[in-house]
């Protein structure tokens, strides 16, 4: 009993320095002094300084925020639809169809996406002249597409959960469909659509190979730009846009983590 | 009080110039040319509480879900008070359901999930309060207006879906197994308290239900329904005690079935059993006999004696205590006949003393009169 107790708290440690090593290594040397990942010279804030000059990485960095809000956003308004019309519209004609044409861009290699987008663009360009060039927006509209499906997925699956009978009662006291999806189906599956939102905004933001591919000259995303620059060497300063990254999400975490241990707790002791 | 001219008629659905507040006629529902609901017409009168009775699949939820507008039948109409409901979409009716898991809104107050019913219709703040107010009391959870769902057990659940569906003031209050998720105390005190709302507010109610003691004792009659089609139509009495076919016996409470045949062209009110070996006194009805049939006596209407009893019209039989169980109020006897076949008799136990307490392996009569035998051809 006690050697199977020391066997899998080792396994669990080991799981976790597996994990948390190579994050905590990259933040502990993003403070050294030396350009050198080898030697420890001193403690230093100078990467953090030369991260906050930078303006390639600040722009770049900008641009893919902005990229993920929008996409995001969007991904989260069609995704909704999709999901409504998945589980709400019944047997319509062709709904198999769409059901697995819905989930393909999960299982779709990004490369297969990422160069079937582009050649989109380039001969809709050659078409109609839009778009004139590639950048921002045909990053945007190429997340959008594949984003769309993972929200269309968590919000279906909550839709399917959510009892039927709601939007029934709804309708039965008086509230046109419309209506209904407005008070009863919309604030219950905000929380799915809230984590649809989250999950297309991080897809987003750490998309490598798509952004590559239907990119322009002039429009660079963060992850684009540590990219190119890793291939160069690496540079201690992306160690400290490593480690802000890393904090930010931690922070990130530990206040949803807050957020739900409140609700929670307001729940169970029944205060309003 | 004025006298009307058809009084001679105590209940709406005897008196045949009365007008059905809810007519069905030939309502069919088909899922995938497979029939749920297979023709069924119906009258319902205004201030009844009707029980649509079946077991699970029989489509007695279909047509509930066909009167508030969430099924399109198939085939054939609904009127409510004249008006023809067939193809109405839900909120254009003036029906309200109650749904077995209640659907309160969880995202609302009691009072706003009260409320919005009356909200889509476009009913003055003012008012809206004042009614919501007047449901919370009538169904007694004014202090619990401002919480949430989450924070109500599921009785209150239960009356907040009750009030939201009664404030519209419905013309008829449909109820999909209302009580099933009670527990028993609860479900009792519920079932009073729905009859006394029914009676203060004289909405007609249709209630569906699979549990035959709920709709024995709330409602005024009973659709018994089965693989789509109603087999009884009738006040629970009626129901009860007259069943028109081994269906209906078997599925309202207990029945004792005697296997019978009509002993040639003389007996009357005597029938064959070769279960039983002696003949069974039952009144025969006036139509033709087929050549097997059946002959259903209820437990309690069976009488066990020591001595042979004696009477006119008595069918006896004897036999022997086989199995019996004390439930306080009553006890139920198997007892085996000579001829071998298992007979259930209950009895009151209006005595508090012992001496006429039967115990097992004891030798008794059983006798019943005539007119408690039902003979069921179907």
């Amino acid at each position: 009993m006690r050697q199977r107790r020391t066997f899998i708290f080792s396994c669990l440690c080991f799981g976790y320095a597996f994990l948390y090593i190579p994050i905590l290594t990259m933040i502990a040397w993003s403070f050294n002094d030396s350009r050198l990942m080898s030697v420890w010279t001193g403690f230093s804030l100078r990467w953090y300084q030369a991260l906050w000059q930078n303006e390639q990485i600040i722009d770049a960095a900008l641009l893919s925020l902005r990229i993920a809000f929008v996409s995001a956003t969007f991904a989260t308004l069609l995704g909704t639809l999709a999901a409504l019309a998945m589980s709400r519209l019944g047997r319509f004609r062709g709904r198999t169809a769409f059901s697995g044409m819905l989930a393909a861009p999960l299982v779709m290699p990004e490369v297969i996406t990422g160069l079937s987008l582009l050649m989109l663009f380039v001969s809709l360009q050659g078409l109609l002249g839009w778009p004139a060039k590639r950048g921002a927006d045909t990053i945007a509209i190429a997340h959008i597409t594949f984003a769309m499906a993972y929200v269309a997925v968590v919000v279906q699956a909550r839709l399917t959960a959510m009892d039927r009978s709601l939007e029934e009662a709804a309708m039965d006291l008086g509230g046109r469909p419309m209506g209904v999806t407005l008070d009863i189906t919309l604030p219950l599956i905000a929380p799915a659509m809230l984590s649809g939102w989250l999950l297309a905004f991080t897809l987003s933001l750490d998309d490598l190979v798509i952004a590559s591919f239907v990119s322009g000259p002039e429009s660079s995303t963060l992850p684009m730009v540590i990219y190119s620059k890793v291939k160069l060497g690496i540079a201690p300063d992306v160690n400290a846009l490593a480690a802000v990254i890393v904090s930010i999400v931690g922070l990130g975490v530990l206040a949803a983590g807050w957020l739900m241990l409140r609700t929670a707790r307001r729940h169970t002791t029944g205060a309003p | 009080m004025q006298e009307s001219d058809n009084n001679q008629f105590r209940n709406p659905w005897e008196d045949p110039a009365a007008a059905p507040f809810i007519r069905i006629d030939g309502l069919r529902k088909e899922f995938d040319g497979f029939p749920a609901v297979d023709g069924v017409s119906l009258n319902i009168y205004k201030g009844e509480l009707f029980a649509i009775l079946g077991g699970s699949g029989c489509g007695k939820s279909t047509l509930l879900r066909m009167l508030a507008g969430f099924e399109a039948p198939t085939a054939g109409q609904v009127f409510i008070d004249g008006v023809e409901m067939t193809h109405l979409p839900p909120f254009a009716r003036p029906t309200n359901m109650m749904f077995q898991s209640y659907a309160v809104f969880p995202h609302y107050s009691v009072a706003d999930n009260v409320a919005y019913g009356l909200k889509k219709e476009g009913v003055g703040k003012g008012e809206v309060r004042a009614r919501v107010q007047e449901m919370l009391e009538l169904v007694q959870l004014q202090e619990f207006a401002k919480r949430k769902p989450r924070q109500l057990s599921g009785g209150q659940q239960q009356r907040v879906a009750l009030a939201r569906a009664l404030v519209k003031r419905p013309k008829v209050l449909l109820l999909d197994e209302p009580l099933a998720a009670l527990d028993k105390s609860l479900r009792e005190r519920t079932q009073f308290e729905l009859m006394n709302i029914q009676d203060q507010l004289g909405i007609t109610f249709i209630l569906v239900t699979h549990d035959q003691e709920e709709a024995m004792t709330l409602a005024t009659r009973i659709a018994v329904m089965d693989a789509g089609r109603f087999v009884q139509v009738g006040t629970p009495t009626e129901i009860y005690e007259y069943p028109n076919s081994r269906f209906v016996a078997d599925f309202i409470g207990t029945i004792n079935l005697f296997r019978c045949h009509q002993r040639g062209n003389d007996g009357t009110a005597v029938v064959a059993c070769e279960e039983t070996g002696v003949p069974i006194q039952a009144d025969l009805p006036e139509a033709e006999l087929p050549d097997a049939f059946d002959v259903a006596v209820r437990p309690e209407k069976i009488r066990l004696s020591r001595q042979t009893p004696e009477g006119e019209g008595l069918t006896i039989l004897h036999g022997m205590v086989e199995d019996l169980a004390y439930y306080g109020n009553h006890s139920l006897y198997r007892v085996r006949t000579d001829q071998g076949k298992l007979v259930q008799v209950s009895s009151q136990n209006a005595h508090r003393s012992a001496e006429l307490a039967l115990e097992w392996d004891e030798q008794v009569y059983l006798s019943w009169p005539k007119d408690c035998s039902v003979v069921l051809t179907q």
